[in-house]
């Protein structure tokens, strides 16, 4: 074990610390610091609870500015003491002016947010680290999670850096290469005949039974806390503003809902002036329950049962913090897209042939999203739009080429072309010199 | 009788016990039932108006009761309910 190698375990409970303890989102009830994550009293999630306080003139811009890339330079408004000594370069990935592709979509001012670049090509490494750090502050026995598939990868590379087992529990008909990737690692991959909701079902029990550090269960206070530093690195880079919109993916929400509350951290601190920043949301319509209500103008959120759709990885049927999502969608002008699969596959495939980026199927959502809400207005022609590309596209190589009759090459076109002999006369003729 | 698996959570109103067997026909009998017999846990399962807790899935052998006939899914002595929170995930 090298729990040794991480710094100050026990200094968290530390009186007049940032870092107050958890408490219940919906009852505000205080829990102490822990592996747990659910209030005692009504059920409801625990959120960690920092003294924001504290950090007044603490945690400037500049303060920030003087530290190394990644994670770790926001630290006081992660939900760790210190920056774990063993771990993965995670964050600070690219901000890109989208000059290219923002035209397209009639957004002049279209930034794309690369998390296609992470040490495990997704966002998710970014809600793993502090999982990570406080798994093995806390000397947890292995680190596991119930995965769509980014988290997979995710947490069994930040595993095999602290030194622990990983329990990667996933559905069965995940794409091949995210299990690939976890057993890369050296994960014990542990495919479960059902839908993601099963695997959810399934990993609450096997979380008590075994005490392991689910990070998406017994550790999701902190791991989604992980998810701010996305708000965090937007406005730094922004040169320390916010943008009128910003466009993420929602799977069980927590990451949307994340963004909102990083940037209300950023506001409090001073950090960056207020300002009202609208939120829209994409879900993949063969498993929409969020985008469903939005549009029904409904509270309550009807879960999917089996979701049918090559977004897997935004697959949540019963999604957690669904309700949270849709009030924020509501109160910040913002709204929830329903995308197609073939709308997905078709913004894939413009955001790399216009700049570049290769992002996996929950980045073509995205895109798709942002186009959708500017047709509907919700987006305007000059507001300055954020777009998050949250995985790669080498996770889900199939679906670059969804919904194309063919992927072959016409004559000098693009597209794979037939074999040729190794002859110049062979390649001009392909090409139609 | 059927079975209700209760989270660790709510042991402390079951004296520890990790599983309870309940009377009832329906899902939300079996669920009056144990608050009879548990009534600490009310306040944590069921709502003023005896709706169930948002923040509360039920399953009925593995399925969550959404899916089913909500509270008024049928139960039977072979039926094991779980109740785990509304919660993880993403």
């Amino acid at each position: 074990m090298t729990t040794e190698l991480l710094t100050t375990p026990g200094t968290d409970a530390a009186p007049g610390g940032r870092i107050r303890g958890l408490r219940c989102r919906n009852c505000a009830r205080q829990e102490r610091l822990g592996p747990s994550y659910v209030c005692a009293a009504c059920f409801g999630p625990l959120e960690v609870d920092y003294d924001y306080d504290a950090l007044d003139g603490v945690l400037t811009r500049e303060r920030i500015e003087a530290r190394r890339p990644g994670i770790w330079r926001y630290l006081e408004l992660l939900p760790a003491e210190e920056q774990p000594l063993r771990g993965l370069a995670v964050g600070s990935t690219p901000l890109v002016d989208a000059t290219r592709l923002g035209p397209e979509i009639g957004i002049e001012r279209l930034w794309l947010k690369d998390d296609t670049r992470n040490p495990t090509l997704s966002f998710k490494d970014r809600a793993v680290a502090i999982a990570a750090a406080r798994a093995a502050e806390w000397k947890l026995p292995a680190l596991a999670c119930a995965s769509t598939g980014n988290l997979a990868g995710a947490t069994a590379a930040a595993a095999a850096a602290i030194g622990l087992p990983a329990y990667v529990v996933i559905p069965a008909d995940l794409e091949p290469a995210k299990v690939d990737h976890a057993l890369a690692y050296g994960a014990s991959v542990i495919p479960v005949t059902g839908t993601y909701d099963d695997v959810n079902r399934l990993c609450l029990e096997i979380a008590d039974e075994t005490g392991w550090g689910f990070v998406n269960v017994n550790l999701r206070p902190f791991y989604a806390e992980g998810s701010k530093t996305l708000a965090f690195e937007v406005a730094e880079d922004l040169g320390w503003r916010l943008p009128d919109v910003i466009v993420a993916p929602i799977a069980s929400g927590a990451l949307y809902t994340k963004l909102a509350k990083g940037i209300g951290e950023l506001v409090r601190l001073g950090l960056v002036e207020p300002k009202s920043v609208r939120f829209v949301g994409g879900q993949a319509a063969g498993c929409a329950p969020v985008a469903t209500a939005y549009a029904a103008g409904v509270d309550e959120i009807a879960p999917v049962r089996v979701p049918d759709t090559i977004v897997r990885s935004l697959a949540i049927g019963s999604p957690a913090d669904g309700r949270y999502a849709l009030e924020q969608a509501r109160a910040s002008g913002g709204s929830i897209e329903a995308v197609s699969d073939l709308d997905a596959a078709e913004a894939i495939r413009r955001v790399a042939a216009t700049e570049g980026i290769h992002p996996e199927t929950a980045g073509g959502v995205t895109l798709a999203a942002a186009a959708q809400a500017r047709a509907a207005g919700v987006i305007g022609p000059d507001d300055e739009v954020v777009v998050l590309l949250t995985g790669n596209g080498l996770k889900t190589p199939d679906a670059s080429s969804f919904g194309l009759a063919t992927r072959r090459a016409e004559r000098g076109g693009p597209g794979l072309a037939d074999p040729i002999a190794p002859d110049l006369d062979a390649f001009l003729s392909w090409l139609g010199a | 009788m059927s079975t209700v698996r209760i989270p660790p959570t709510l042991r402390p109103a079951t004296n520890g016990a990790k599983t309870v067997d309940v009377a009832g026909a329906t899902v939300g009998e079996v669920l009056v039932a144990l608050v009879a017999a548990h009534p600490s846990i009310e306040a944590s399962v069921l709502g003023a108006d005896g709706s169930l807790n948002r923040f509360v899935n039920v399953f009925v052998n593995g399925t969550d009761v959404r899916h089913l006939e909500e509270l008024a899914t049928p139960v039977g002595p072979a039926d094991t309910v779980l109740l785990l929170p509304a919660m993880a995930g993403g």
